[in-house]
């Protein structure tokens, strides 16, 4: 088991050095990226101060050795923990995640709770009475789910909100909550705000739980453990609960480990850009669009880092659950 | 006589049937599936083939009608009596003064009727035949008549021929993508599975290492690294070429597991002691039995492109003006103001939402009929 997890780790490892420096590539590439107009910028201005700083982000990104020692400087302080600066922002990459992590965690962990516990009962429903009325609304509306594109549910629910009720959306708090200290009352602003993406959330994200649950569930109902629990005598909601859906639910396991620690770090990224989140999901695009390369490599290193961390979590844990599964 | 007769022509007809005429039964027999099927060739042959006829306006026509609302359609004649014949309301400016902006209000003294077959601007059909008729249109020997369905965008310009046209280049970038995407899977996922060795390895690790790198967050990162400098013809090709980077490698997956049973059958042992070409093996014997089960998952993976397309335009990390597309379409609406101002500008999601759907119940279709043998 030991030395699964290690060399696991060791294979995590030497994919995240791939991915680095895949990631450097993408960042580096372009020509016209935002420390290319930085510079420029500061040497049309040509006054000492801006001399100066041309000088120190040469010294600090290597900007005149060769790409390979580029990559070389910039993993070196990766390491370390310093994931150099957001030109946007003017601020370390590490203060901006560090900011806004906690919120986009709040968001994700809200949002697959309210996906999962919508998602199993449903699921259950509609495998235990497959073919009735309630499966058959299941079905079209699980159809509909997993053909929303969740940006363009957010746009259509922005639309409602303002138009039919009203309301202001986006953002996560009220204009008098923002830089409010922790309070009762910011709580209940918040859950207020919250709601909302995490309803999207869950729209987009229950249709394909739905459909997995009932498929496994329908498959676990014919086995014949399933008989011998009935022949037992045992109540049918403790066969399906207790027995049945034990079993059915694994897979499920393998989804959210591999989605779940991603979804801290980059969220929904495009809804949340709609809904204007103060999440890393839209840091992330707003990084993208003018090119501010550290901050979006180290995002996007994080969120492949997440996903495997995550895919081997999720490996564990279902090997734990279920003895039938042996890791090698 | 003629009683035994009937059975035995039966059994015939049956046992001749071949694959493909069973996927075609089975495929007739599933409505949704069929309802999907015939909006694609729609959407296909309005938006991809036709654009320009079906489009009342040609793509950069600007009229003097800027962020206006969409024009009822009644059917009145110019006297305000019933007709037959369709007639939109015309548009009057006026002035929010408290917000100091302009907005028009639907005049319903003005009545413009909408002609069938109108002359307008001149066009190439296909791209070759001149002509200028238009599907639909006000009178040509009125200046002042207008008609815009969904309304106007910032510029003017009418946003149902607009859809019209962004359709167009939506539409291609899911089926381009989607047979190159299909053509690269084939090949490699069957190069991994009839080699296997070194190969296999090699192709299997880069399918993991793309793998690795969440969908969305790897197709923003790459279109973000395409230089704003190029044309938009060679950034649309560059757009369909990532899109089928990061999709290629879970068709060549399956292919792979595919063809692993599959060459093991005796029909291959078969033609290989014939001296069958490892060519002939691979293109004759074995990618044929793949082809079914690719289908459908080529089918179902077309939605995701054109989705992707969408997002990345709309946030702009894709494709750009003067280019149109549904994404772009939907860049204008990427504000609270926008929203507020020119609800009108979110007509296009629901022709997104449509396409998407279209595929998905085709998909949906094929992939209960190319299983033709099991099931119900």
């Amino acid at each position: 088991m030991l030395a699964y997890i290690a060399r696991r780790l060791g294979y995590i490892l030497i994919m995240l050095v791939l991915v680095s420096f895949v990631s450097f590539l993408i960042i580096e590439l372009p020509p016209g990226d935002y420390l290319t107009q930085k510079l420029q910028e500061l040497q049309a201005r040509g006054d000492r101060s801006a001399e100066m700083r041309i000088a120190e982000y040469r010294a600090r990104y290597g900007l005149d050795k060769p790409l390979l020692e580029r990559y070389w400087i910039w993993s070196t302080h990766f390491i370390k923990g310093d994931f150099g600066d957001s030109f946007e922002f003017e601020r370390p990459v590490t203060e901006i995640i560090g900011q806004r992590a906690g919120m986009s965690a709040i968001l994700a962990i809200s949002t697959i709770t309210l996906t999962w516990l919508l998602a199993i009962p449903i699921g259950v429903y509609s495998a235990t009475h497959q073919y009735s009325i309630g499966d058959q609304i299941t079905t079209i509306v699980t159809f509909i789910g997993l053909g929303m594109p969740g940006f363009l549910l957010a746009l259509i629910v922005l639309f409602f909100a303002m138009t039919v009720l009203g309301q202001e959306v986006g953002g996560l708090f009220s204009r008098e909550f923002q830089d409010a200290p922790w309070s009762f009352a910011k709580v209940v602003d918040l859950l207020k705000h919250l709601w909302i993406p995490a309803f999207i959330g869950a729209v987009t994200g229950t249709a394909s739980l739905i459909r997995i649950m009932r498929g496994n569930l329908l498959d676990t109902l014919g086995q014949p453990f399933v008989e011998a629990a009935r022949a037992r005598g045992l109540k049918e909601r403790t066969v399906i609960w207790k027995h049945a859906v034990r079993v059915a639910i694994n897979p499920l396991i393998v989804i959210l480990g591999s989605e779940a620690l991603p979804q801290i770090i980059a969220g929904n990224a495009l809804v949340a850009t709609v809904l204007n989140l103060p999440t890393l999901g839209p840091v992330y695009v707003r990084a993208l669009q003018v090119q501010d390369m550290y901050l979006a490599g180290t995002v996007l290193v994080f969120i492949v880092g997440m996903t495997m961390i995550g895919n081997l979590l999720a490996d564990l844990t279902l090997a734990a659950l279920d003895p039938r599964i042996r890791l090698e | 006589m003629a009683e035994q007769k009937v059975p035995e022509t039966n059994k015939k007809r049956q046992i001749s049937q071949s694959y493909w005429s069973l996927v075609w039964w089975k495929f007739k027999k599933n409505k949704l599936a069929i309802v999907g099927g015939i909006l694609i060739i729609l959407f296909y042959s309005i938006c991809g083939l036709f654009a320009e006829f079906f489009a009342p306006y040609t793509l950069d026509y600007q009229s003097d009608y800027l962020e206006a609302r969409p024009q009822p359609v009644v059917f009145k004649d110019e006297e305000g009596n019933f007709s037959l014949r369709p007639a939109v309301y015309g548009l009057e400016e006026k002035i929010d003064q408290t917000l100091r902006k302009r907005f028009y209000e639907v005049n319903r003294t003005k009545i413009y009727p909408i002609y069938f077959f109108v002359k307008a601007e001149p066009y190439k059909l296909l791209g070759f035949i001149p002509t200028d008729i238009h599907l639909f249109g006000t009178d040509p020997a009125d200046p002042e008549a207008h008609v815009f369905l969904f309304g106007t965008d910032r510029l003017g310009r009418d946003l149902f021929s607009r859809i019209i046209y962004g359709g167009r280049l939506s539409l291609l970038i899911g089926l381009l993508g989607q047979i190159l995407t299909f053509t690269l899977g084939m090949v490699m996922g069957a190069i991994s599975g009839y080699y296997g060795g070194v190969t296999d390895v090699i192709v299997q690790r880069m399918t993991e290492f793309v793998g690795a790198f969440p969908d969305i967050p790897l197709f923003m990162a790459l279109a973000a690294a395409i230089p704003v400098t190029w044309s938009p013809i060679l950034v649309y090709f560059m757009l369909t070429l990532i899109l089928v980077f990061i999709r290629w490698g879970g068709l060549a997956r399956q292919v792979r597991g595919l063809i692993l049973s599959l060459r093991e059958r005796e029909y291959v042992l078969a033609a290989r002691s014939f001296g069958a070409s490892d060519a002939r093996l691979m293109f004759r014997h074995l990618l044929p039995g793949t082809l079914s089960h690719c289908i459908v998952i080529a089918t179902l993976m077309i939605p995701g492109m054109i989705l992707s397309e969408t997002a990345l335009s709309w946030l702009g990390l894709g494709l750009r003006p003067p280019l149109t597309s549904w994404g772009v379409l939907l860049q204008e609406v990427s504000s609270v103001r926008s929203i507020r101002f020119a609800p009108w500008l979110l007509t296009t999601v629901p022709f997104v939402l449509l396409a998407v759907l279209s595929f998905n119940m085709l998909g949906d279709g094929l992939r209960d009929a190319m299983d033709p043998y099991g099931g119900r």
